[in-house]
């Protein structure tokens, strides 16, 4: 089997998931030969980075491709790969936006989110995956004789090892037409800087649907005040716009890398740990004992988050003096 | 504009605690309550706006049984003109791609401008609107959170991704937009709209109707199928601090101090 | 008696008879006010109908004591009294004025039987009348146009001050009473001069009595002109003013009456979407609701009209007190110069179309948590419950729920409780009483129903919250204590839909109605105790034919005074106690008595009132929906309601609805009072206490 791995890039730089995607490879199969694809427009150094993981790189550099465009490249990579080809993506906005077309267009198999790979036989690979946002997980096999576009979840292949694979770039460029899909970028609008920049707080109390209602905010906000803190929240509260856009963490809102962080109510959603970056030292407090935080955090307490939380800010408010 | 939005019905997850059966096999379905894709529900209030703005006409279409039938005439409540179900016994089973070949079948039956489809739906997988959109090719666009309607043959969509910024695009119709919740605030459905809508004929649709292989749907014609539920098994996780309000909150700071949270 | 200067009647300048005028004034003035009052009823011709021709006497009665007698003017103690005095002076006053417009043709008349000793003492009472009303004019004068009171202040975005308009008026009757004192003083002391009898009883220190004797100081021919011009002066502006009243605020003089007459007499009660048609026929309405300003009942219209902008409602309303956008006064002054404008006297109509984005604001009206306070203190009774109730009705229909609103609506509609929690678990509340405390518990409805004499209607709230649920483990117990013998619904009960209705969705009200009344006349039971003043509030005005509803602390003061319950003293005597009357229980239920006695009951219990207490009570910042409800607001009724608890010297407060409880913990925490102040429920008080 081929398979193929597409490398998220931006700024010349490549996605922590490149490397992720090339751990996931060697979970299907572990002699293949792994081929990472790079598009964009000047990004020779990209190439380079991931050169350590992957047998080969195929670069597809083109001015049309400097911004990365889910259309375009849906209608390329069918003519470039060859047949039955198995292309491995990170579940991100890119892959949301072409890979299931892309699986359609490669006559392949689809699967999108998986957790985790757990063994292949002959042409059937067995991967889990979640549903109901995380409440429960599939087993789900996947027939990949013509080939398979596969979506993996952030995180789940990643690794401290430094691999030293060492492959050569190939130029693709030549070999690609830019086709007109019907679709033209036109800009990004970037998200209004509130006025913190959580991206940048060391210590963060965050909280979630379990503060229940706006009036009760005002309790992470001061416990966050009494410990020095910064304070943020997850993609509901924004919703119900109890805090701003740009408080939010998570995969639609920031990305942050505290050492220390306070899970409040908050259930654990992927898409909430996925804008947590840096392994920080968790604390989880949620009245759901099941709730999926609890595998993440380092420390947890199974309770109310309206009693505990006043009571902490004044323990703490004492111990400052 | 004719719009056609593709709904499913989904167990209501607010605040049901969902399960794996005893079995393995599925979850837990007989205490649930259901409605439609929250999603989808986005989807129909946006289709419902434009057609409010331009004219036409926006149809709802579900995949599903006669309990489907159920959120097609909620969303006719809501202001759609038209509901259509997709029914047949050899659906079941179907994967992604198979769902997609249906819902293709069927708008090649009519004549849609616009098709909207909800971002994802319970099972997270995100595709339906993709493929519908390669099967079609027409162009597409995911997570789109807003929409402008330029002339009779284009849009101006923005697409939501990381960090809470916006890409926009033009896109030209015909075309398929995968719709993201907050793009708007869905109307109320109330129990005196969903009666006015109650002795509307709803046509279905079955595999010959519309003219399918059934090799290429169902079980059949999967190519991935979903074999069991389970929970997995928590592994570490966190270490879990008990006693009373008192008691947690003594060793919480002790802890927060110890790690450097408390500046 | 004979005419010492010429009067009106007869009197001519150059020539012409000034008769003449005083038969054109009336006849212009009537006639205008006929057409202007014609106009005015054109609206309410096309409005919707209105039941209130029922129970007529009962209608008679309180016209004499909220009108007649002013009964709830002294609620605000000076204006009361100003207003009281102004009142019964046109009472009296309207004999003279009647007199007054004929004698300007024929001079001397009198009234039949007023030219004997009535007539006498009929004019004594008169210039007291007089006097009175012209010190309360000067006085209300002083304090609506200096002192400016806050409640009279318009602010800015509802449009511009109304003071002018309304010292302009207390003008026009003061200048009544004046040209009236010159018109008969002028005529008194051309005979004091002459020495001429004058048969008239000069009551001292009267507005009169002092002109007449200033007056004698002027000659004949000033006393002359004076005579003809109070007269011609008083007419002008009797006229004028009869015609003014019907263009504003002031139109209440004239509709007071009728709209007292027409008052709500079922408090607590919803109209129903329409009157005339019946539940079942619901389907057949083409719009639910008050969309277009026709949508409302001639009697809302009449409201609108008799509005007098004393500002109380707004003064009482909780809502307008925090901050929201909404003033109930205002809701009235806005529809009422809708309808002015779309119904003109000369101009063009202006149609502003729907009202709901023009003149009224989404959030304005999902404010409200029909606490009442507005209606209990209006004088002139107007209604607004049922106006907001229609306003939302007609947002419903038209899909405008705030979001917030929308998920428990669609839980309550699937899961028949607002929280989306599965029914199964509806009676697991009892779960602790009988696993760890060995009670039993009948479940008085499904396939294994038992049967008993009480039913206790837990609603949502006590049925699922954590908190609340505690509320409905002390009734069990205390129901318990008493031997009563009784049972609960469970699963099939369904949310009362008290507030499903009141927020306009009435179809779903009507669905959970159908279903809770089936179980509750199923399970046989003769009587019903909650302890959720909503849902007493519903079964009892909202629900038909079922068994006699009853309050917990109606059925715990019966068992008091039938001897089958005794108090423990208080262990810890040091606490103030204070009850706070929730809205649902006293306003809308008149309550107010039987808890209080509970509490009184208990030895070493000391207990104060706040000053807003009773019917004054401050709403704790509602139930059912409107927890879910997110208001524009600068603080919270909860918290406002805590701190007044404090002022008092409370440390405890005792409510008696788990929505208040819900509301004034919350206020206790966000207030900083948490450890000089707590709250605990009256079933939790009396279970805490009670000889088991």
């Amino acid at each position: 089997m081929q398979i193929f791995a597409y490398i998220i890039n931006k700024n010349g730089k490549a996605d922590d998931t490149a490397l992720e995607l090339a751990l996931a490879a060697k979970k299907l199969n572990s002699d293949a030969q792994v081929t990472a694809i790079v598009a964009g427009s000047g990004i020779d150094s990209v190439c380079q980075e991931v050169s350590a993981a992957y047998n080969e790189i195929w670069k597809i550099d083109n001015a049309a491709l400097a911004y990365p465009d889910g259309e375009i490249m849906g209608k390329i990579l069918p003519k470039l790969l060859p047949d039955n080809a198995i292309l491995l993506l990170a579940h991100e906005y890119l892959a949301m936006d072409m890979a299931p077309g892309l699986a359609v267009r490669m006559n392949s198999a689809f699967i999108a989110d998986v957790t985790d790979i757990e063994a292949v036989d002959g042409n059937v690979a067995k991967l889990i995956r979640q549903e109901f946002s995380g409440m429960v997980s599939t087993h789900n096999t996947c027939d990949m004789s013509d080939g398979a576009v596969i979506t993996i979840r952030p995180g789940v292949f990643a690794s401290e090892e430094t691999p030293s694979v060492g492959g050569s770039v190939v130029d693709k460029s030549g070999d690609v037409d830019i086709p007109d899909t019907g679709r033209k970028y036109l800009e990004t609008v970037e998200a209004e800087v509130g006025d913190v920049d959580i991206s940048n707080s060391e210590v963060l109390v965050s909280v979630g649907r379990g503060i229940e209602e706006e009036d009760n905010i005002e309790i992470i906000q001061e416990l966050a005040e009494a410990m020095g803190a910064d304070y943020s929240c997850s993609r509901p509260i924004v919703d119900a716009k109890w805090m701003e856009k740009s408080r939010q963490v998570g995969t639609s809102g920031k990305t942050v890398k505290p050492k220390v962080y306070m899970a409040l109510g908050i259930s654990g959603a992927f898409q909430h740990l996925g804008g947590i970056k840096g392994a920080p030292f968790m604390v989880a407090i949620n009245k759901n004992p099941k709730a999926p935080i609890f595998q993440v955090a380092d420390i947890g307490v199974e309770g109310d988050i309206l009693e505990i939380i006043p009571e902490l800010t004044e323990k703490v408010s004492e111990l400052k003096g | 504009m004719e719009i056609l939005v593709c709904v499913k019905r989904v167990p209501d997850t607010s605040e049901n605690e969902i399960e794996v059966n005893a079995e393995g096999s599925d979850i837990e379905r007989d205490d649930l309550v259901y409605s439609v894709n929250e999603w989808d529900n986005y989807a129909v209030e946006e289709a419902i706006q434009i057609k409010d703005k331009v004219g036409g006409s926006v149809t709802v279409m579900a995949i599903g049984d006669d309990e489907s039938e159920e959120v097609l005439r909620r969303e006719m409540a809501m202001g759609a003109d038209k509901g259509i179900l997709l029914s047949d016994d050899t659906f079941e089973k179907s994967d992604g791609r198979g769902l997609a070949t249906i819902l293709k079948a069927a708008v090649e039956k009519g004549n849609y401008d616009l098709i909207l489809t909800g971002a994802q739906s319970d099972t997270g997988a995100a595709q339906t609107g993709a493929m519908l959109a390669a099967m079609l090719d027409r162009p597409f666009a995911s997570l789109v959170n807003l929409i402008e309607v330029i002339d009779d043959s284009t849009l101006k969509i923005g697409r939501e991704i990381d960090g809470g910024n916006q890409e926009m695009h033009e896109i030209k119709l015909p075309c398929v937009l995968s719709i993201q919740t907050g793009i708007n605030e869905p109307r109320y459905v109330g129990i005196r709209g969903i009666r006015k809508v109650a002795s509307v004929e709803i046509p279905t649709m079955g595999a010959s109707d519309l003219g399918i292989d059934t090799a290429t749907i169902g079980d059949a014609g999967a190519k991935t199928k979903c074999i069991d539920y389970f929970v997995p098994e928590m592994g570490e996780g966190a270490e879990m601090i008990e006693g009373d309000t008192d008691e947690i909150v003594e060793k919480l700071v002790e802890i927060l101090k110890s790690k450097g949270g408390i500046k | 008696m004979e005419h010492v200067i010429i009067p009106p009647a007869t009197y001519t300048i150059l020539g012409i008879p000034l008769l003449i005028l005083y038969i054109i004034i009336p006849i212009v003035g009537v006639a205008l006010f006929t057409y202007i009052i014609a106009q005015r009823l054109q609206p309410l011709i096309k409005a919707a109908p209105d039941n209130r021709f029922d129970q007529l006497g009962l209608r008679l009665f309180s016209m004499i004591k909220y009108a007649v007698a002013q009964y709830k003017q002294p609620r605000y103690m000076l204006a009361g009294v100003l207003h009281i005095v102004i009142f019964a002076g046109f009472c009296v006053l309207s004999i003279r004025s009647l007199t007054l417009v004929v004698v300007g043709i024929k001079s001397g008349y009198t009234l039949p039987f007023f030219d004997t000793w009535i007539g006498t003492i009929y004019n004594v009472l008169k210039d007291i009348a007089a006097t009175a009303v012209l010190i309360a004019v000067v006085i209300a004068g002083i304090r609506r146009g200096i002192y400016k009171p806050e409640r009279y202040k318009v602010p800015e975005k509802y449009g511009k001050d109304h003071t002018a308009e309304a010292v302009f008026v207390l003008a026009m009757i003061g200048g009544l009473m004046v040209a009236d004192m010159f018109f008969e003083g002028t005529d008194l002391a051309a005979h004091i001069n002459r020495g001429i009898d004058t048969h008239y009883f000069l009551f001292p220190l009267t507005g009169t009595w002092f002109v007449t004797y200033i007056l004698t100081l002027c000659s004949d021919s000033t006393l002359q002109f004076l005579h003809v011009i109070s007269y011609t002066t008083h007419e002008i502006i009797f006229f004028s003013f009869l015609n003014f009243l019907p263009l504003g605020k002031h139109f209440h003089v004239i509709t007071s009456m009728f709209n007292v007459f027409f008052m709500k007499l079922n408090k607590g009660s919803v109209k129903p979407v329409k009157w005339g048609i019946s539940d079942d026929q619901l389907d057949e309405l083409e719009s639910f609701g008050v969309k277009k300003f026709e949508d409302f009942t001639w009697k809302h219209i009449l409201d609108f009209y008799s509005c007098a902008d004393c500002g109380r409602c707004a003064d009482q309303c909780p809502a307008y007190h925090v901050g929201r956008p909404l003033a109930p006064r205002f809701i009235t002054i806005k529809c009422r110069d809708y309808c002015f404008d779309k119904y003109p006297l000369k101009d063009e109509s202006v149609d502003r179309g729907p009202l709901i984005g023009n003149i009224l604001e989404e959030d304005e009206i999902w404010s409200c948590t029909t606490c009442g306070a507005c209606e209990e203190e209006c004088p002139l009774l107007i209604e607004y419950i049922d106006k907001i109730v229609d306003l939302r009705r007609g947002m419903v229909d038209e899909g405008m729920v705030p979001q917030s609103l929308q998920k428990p609506l669609n839980a309550l509609g699937k899961r028949g409780n607002p929280y989306g929690k599965t029914e199964k678990k509806r009676g697991d509340w009892t779960k602790p009483l009988i696993k760890d405390e060995g009670y039993e518990c009948k479940i008085l409805s499904g396939k294994k129903a038992e049967s008993a004499e009480i039913l206790f209607f837990a609603d949502s709230i006590t049925s699922y919250d954590d908190r609340i649920q505690e509320i409905g483990q002390s009734v069990f117990r205390i129901l318990k204590a008493c031997g009563a013998d009784f049972g609960i619904l469970g699963p099939a009960e369904k949310d009362s839909g008290h507030e499903v209705r009141r927020f306009g969705e009435e179809m779903l009200f009507q669905d959970l109605k159908e279903k809770n009344t089936k179980a509750i006349l199923e399970s046989g039971v003769k009587s019903i105790v909650t302890a959720d003043p909503h849902a007493l509030n519903a079964l009892k005005k909202d629900y038909e034919n079922l068994p006699p509803v009853e309050h917990v602390s109606e059925y715990i003061y019966r068992m008091i005074q039938e001897g089958h319950i005794k108090f423990n003293p208080l262990e810890d005597q040091s606490d103030i106690y204070v009850y706070h009357d929730p809205c649902y229980l006293g306003r809308h239920n008149l309550i107010y008595d039987p808890p209080r006695m509970v509490m009184d009951a208990i030895p070493g219990l000391k207990r104060v009132e706040m000053e807003r207490s009773r019917d004054r009570s401050f709403c704790c910042g509602g139930g059912g929906l409107m927890l879910f409800y997110e208001p524009i607001e600068e603080t919270r009724m909860g918290k406002v309601r805590v701190e007044m608890a404090a002022d008092a010297g409370a440390t405890v407060i005792v409510t008696a609805c788990p929505f208040c409880m819900v509301n004034i913990e919350d206020g206790i925490k966000t207030s900083g009072l948490e450890g000089k102040v707590r709250a605990i429920d009256f079933a939790e008080l009396i279970d805490r206490q009670i000889i088991k």
